[in-house]
C-alpha cells in the first residue's frame, strides 16, 4: 500500500469515527463513546497527516512538536475552568479555532503567491480562501469579544452597543471585502494582490468586532451557536483549498451542528437569524415605562418553604441568575429535601434559558440531580396547571406572559414556559429592577406571585435550612 | 454512498503544497453529503447534552490542524508562513484537548435517577 493510499484509509476511518462521535451524543448513555471516538478520530486524522507529510518529505518536525506540546498546555488548564465559565470558555475555544483556519489560509495564499503559482490560484480555490479567512478571522475577533462580555471583562460594554447607521456601514464593509474578494479571483498574481489579501483580513478582523457589539447576553446563546458554525465552515473552505476531503467533512459536521443549535435557539426566542444580527434588543424596550409603578409582594423563605413542602408538584425554573450565584448546589438541597417530603420536583428548562445552548442541564448535572427530572419547556408546559408552586431562579424573560399577550413587548411570540399557570409563583430576584432589555414582567405582579429578593445562592440556601428545619432533625 | 464518494476521488493533494489535479465538484459532493448526514444526526441529539454537544464541535472542528500540519512541515517554505503553521497547530490543539476533556467532563456528570449510569 503506498503512503498516500495509507493517508486516505486513515482519513476515511477518521471520518466514520467522527459521524459515529456526534451520533453517539444523542443519548446521555452513550454519549462518552462519543467523545472517545472523537478523540479516535482525531488522532487518525493527526497520524494520517504526518503520514502524508513524511512520505513527502517534510520538515520542521521538533517544531511541529513543540506546537502541540505548547497547545496541550494551554488547553489542559482550559478544560478545568468551572462550569459556570463553561460559555466562555466555548467562546474561547471558537475563536482559537477560527485564528487557526484564517492563519492557514494566509499561509496558504502567500505562499502561492510567493510561488507565482497560477495553477494553485484557480479561481475555485481563491474563493475558497476568500472564503476561509473571512469566517476564521471574523470568528477569531466575533469570539474573543463573545468571550469578553460572558466573562464581564470591564473595557467590553455589556450593553448592546449601537450607533446611526449601523447596519449600512457594515453592509457597505461587506460589500467592500466582497468587492476585494472579486478583485482578486479575477487578478490572484498583480501586484496590489497581497494588499487586497491584507485589506479581507483586516475588514474580516473588524466584522467580529461590528457583529458583536449590537448582541446582548440574552442573545448570547443563539450567537455562540452561529459562531460555531462559522469555525466549521471556515475549516470546509479549508478543505476545498487543500483538496482534503476530512477537513470538509468534519468541518460540515461541525458546520450543520452549529446551524442546527442556531436555528433552535431562534425558534425559542421567536427571531430570525436576520433580526438577531441585524437587530439590536434592548433599543425597542424604552417604551414599557408608562404606567403607574406596579408593587411587588415580597414574601419570607419560612413560608415559601412551608407552602413547598404542602405541594404535591413543584416545578422549579432556573436561568441566568442561578448560574451568576452559583447556586446549583444548594438548589439541590432543596430538591432532597422536598423529595424526602414526598414532593414531586421538575426542573422546567427553557432552551435559551442561561448564556449558551444546554448551560442550564449541565450546571444541574454537575449539582448531580438526575437528568430525568430535567425536562424541556414544551413537555412541561402541559402539566404546568397541575403543578402547586412553580419556583423560578434568577429566570426572567422566558417566564414572562407579556411574550404570549403583550403585541408591543419585545419578546412577544417567544415560546415561554407557563410559569403564570400554576397555582403560586415564588421567584427569586436578586434586585428590584426589571430584567435583562429592562422589560418588566407581569408574571411577578400576579396576585399568586410572591417575590423573594436577594442573591440566587443565599435565598435558595435559606429555604433548604427552613425546610430542613421544619422535618426537625 | 459516501465513501464511495470519498474513496472514488482519493485526493493526491495531502502532503507539501502542490496540487494534483483539483476534483472541484468531488469535494462540493463530500461536502453536501457530510453537511446532510450531520444535519440528520445532530437533530437526533438531545437537548440535555446541547452544551457538551457544542464542546465536542469545537473539538472536531479543531481538525484544521490538518491543515496547520501541511503548512507547517512543507520543505523550504518561507519562515513565516512555518511560523503561521505553528500557530496555527498551537491554536487547533488547544481546542483538541480542551474540547475533548471538558466534554467528557461534563458527561460525567449526567446522571439518571438512582445514579446507576456511568
Amino acid at each position: 500500500m503506498s503512503a498516500e493510499t495509507l493517508v486516505q484509509v486513515l482519513y476515511l476511518v477518521s471520518t466514520a469515527l467522527f459521524i459515529l462521535s456526534l451520533k453517539w451524543m444523542s443519548d446521555p448513555e452513550t454519549a462518552r463513546k462519543g467523545v472517545f471516538s472523537g478523540v479516535g478520530a482525531m488522532t487518525l486524522a493527526i497520524a494520517g497527516t504526518l503520514t502524508g507529510v513524511l512520505a513527502t518529505g517534510g520538515t520542521h518536525y521538533w517544531w511541529i512538536l513543540g506546537a502541540f506540546a505548547l497547545g496541550a498546555a494551554v488547553g489542559y488548564p482550559l478544560a478545568q475552568v468551572p462550569l459556570t465559565a463553561v460559555p466562555q470558555r466555548t467562546a474561547l475555544s471558537h475563536a482559537f479555532g477560527g485564528l487557526a483556519a484564517g492563519l492557514v489560509g494566509t499561509a496558504k495564499f502567500f505562499l502561492y503567491y510567493g510561488q507565482k503559482n497560477e495553477a494553485a490560484l484557480a479561481p475555485f480555490i481563491v474563493v475558497a480562501l476568500v472564503a476561509e479567512i473571512l469566517l476564521g478571522f471574523l470568528t477569531f475577533t466575533g469570539s474573543i469579544l463573545a468571550a469578553g462580555k460572558l466573562q464581564e471583562v470591564k473595557w467590553i460594554p455589556q450593553r448592546p452597543v449601537t450607533y446611526p447607521l449601523q447596519n449600512v456601514s457594515n453592509l457597505a464593509l461587506f460589500a467592500l471585502a466582497l468587492a476585494l474578494g472579486v478583485a482578486l479571483v479575477l487578478h490572484p498574481l498583480a501586484p496590489w494582490a497581497p494588499w487586497a489579501f491584507g485589506g479581507i483580513i483586516i475588514l474580516s478582523l473588524a466584522f467580529g468586532v461590528l457583529l458583536i457589539i449590537p448582541i446582548g447576553g440574552a442573545d448570547m446563546p443563539t450567537v455562540i451557536s452561529i459562531l460555531n458554525a462559522y469555525a466549521g465552515l471556515s475549516a470546509v473552505a479549508m478543505g476545498f483549498v487543500l483538496n482534503n476531503k476530512l477537513l470538509i467533512t468534519a468541518g460540515a459536521l461541525d458546520g450543520s451542528s452549529g446551524l442546527i443549535l442556531s436555528v433552535i435557539m431562534c425558534k425559542a426566542m421567536n427571531r430570525s437569524f436576520f433580526n438577531v444580527l441585524f437587530g439590536a434588543f434592548g433599543q425597542t424596550s424604552t417604551a414599557g415605562a408608562e404606567g403607574e409603578a406596579k408593587a411587588y409582594k415580597a414574601d419570607t423563605t419560612e413560608s415559601a418553604a412551608q407552602v413547598m413542602e404542602q405541594a404535591d408538584l413543584v416545578v422549579i425554573v432556573p436561568g441566568y441568575g442561578m448560574a451568576v450565584a452559583q447556586a446549583q448546589h444548594k438548589v439541590r438541597e432543596v430538591y432532597d429535601l422536598l423529595k424526602k417530603k414526598g414532593v414531586t420536583v421538575k426542573f422546567a428548562i427553557h432552551p435559551v434559558a442561561g448564556r449558551m445552548p444546554g448551560h442550564m442541564n449541565v450546571l444541574l448535572a454537575e449539582a448531580e440531580i438526575p437528568y430525568d427530572d430535567l425536562v424541556e419547556m414544551d413537555e412541561i408546559n402541559g402539566d404546568m396547571p397541575q403543578a402547586d408552586v412553580v419556583l423560578v431562579i434568577g429566570a426572567n424573560d422566558v417566564v414572562n406572559p407579556a411574550a404570549r399577550s403583550d403585541k408591543s413587548s419585545p419578546i412577544y411570540g417567544m415560546p415561554i414556559i407557563d410559569a403564570d399557570k400554576a397555582r403560586a409563583v415564588y421567584a427569586i430576584k436578586r434586585s428590584k429592577a426589571p430584567g435583562f432589555a429592562g422589560i418588566d414582567n407581569e408574571l411577578y405582579f400576579l396576585d399568586k406571585t410572591f417575590m423573594l429578593f436577594g442573591d440566587a445562592k443565599g435565598v435558595v440556601g435559606e429555604l433548604a435550612r427552613k425546610l430542613a428545619g421544619e422535618s426537625g432533625h | 454512498m459516501l465513501l464511495m464518494t470519498l474513496t472514488q476521488h482519493a485526493a493526491p493533494a495531502t502532503g507539501g503544497g502542490g496540487h494534483g489535479e483539483l476534483d472541484v465538484m468531488g469535494a462540493v459532493f463530500v461536502f453536501m453529503l457530510a453537511t446532510f448526514i450531520g444535519l440528520m444526526v445532530i437533530q437526533r441529539v438531545s437537548r440535555l447534552l446541547h452544551t457538551p454537544l457544542m464542546s465536542l464541535t469545537n473539538a472536531i472542528s479543531a481538525i484544521a490542524v490538518v491543515g496547520a500540519i501541511i503548512v507547517s512541515a512543507g520543505k523550504d517554505y518561507p519562515g513565516y508562513i512555518t511560523m503561521l503553521g505553528l500557530v496555527a497547530i498551537f491554536c487547533s490543539t488547544t481546542n483538541i484537548v480542551s474540547g475533548f476533556l471538558i466534554t467528557d467532563r461534563m458527561l460525567k456528570m449526567f446522571k439518571k435517577q438512582g445514579g446507576g449510569a456511568k
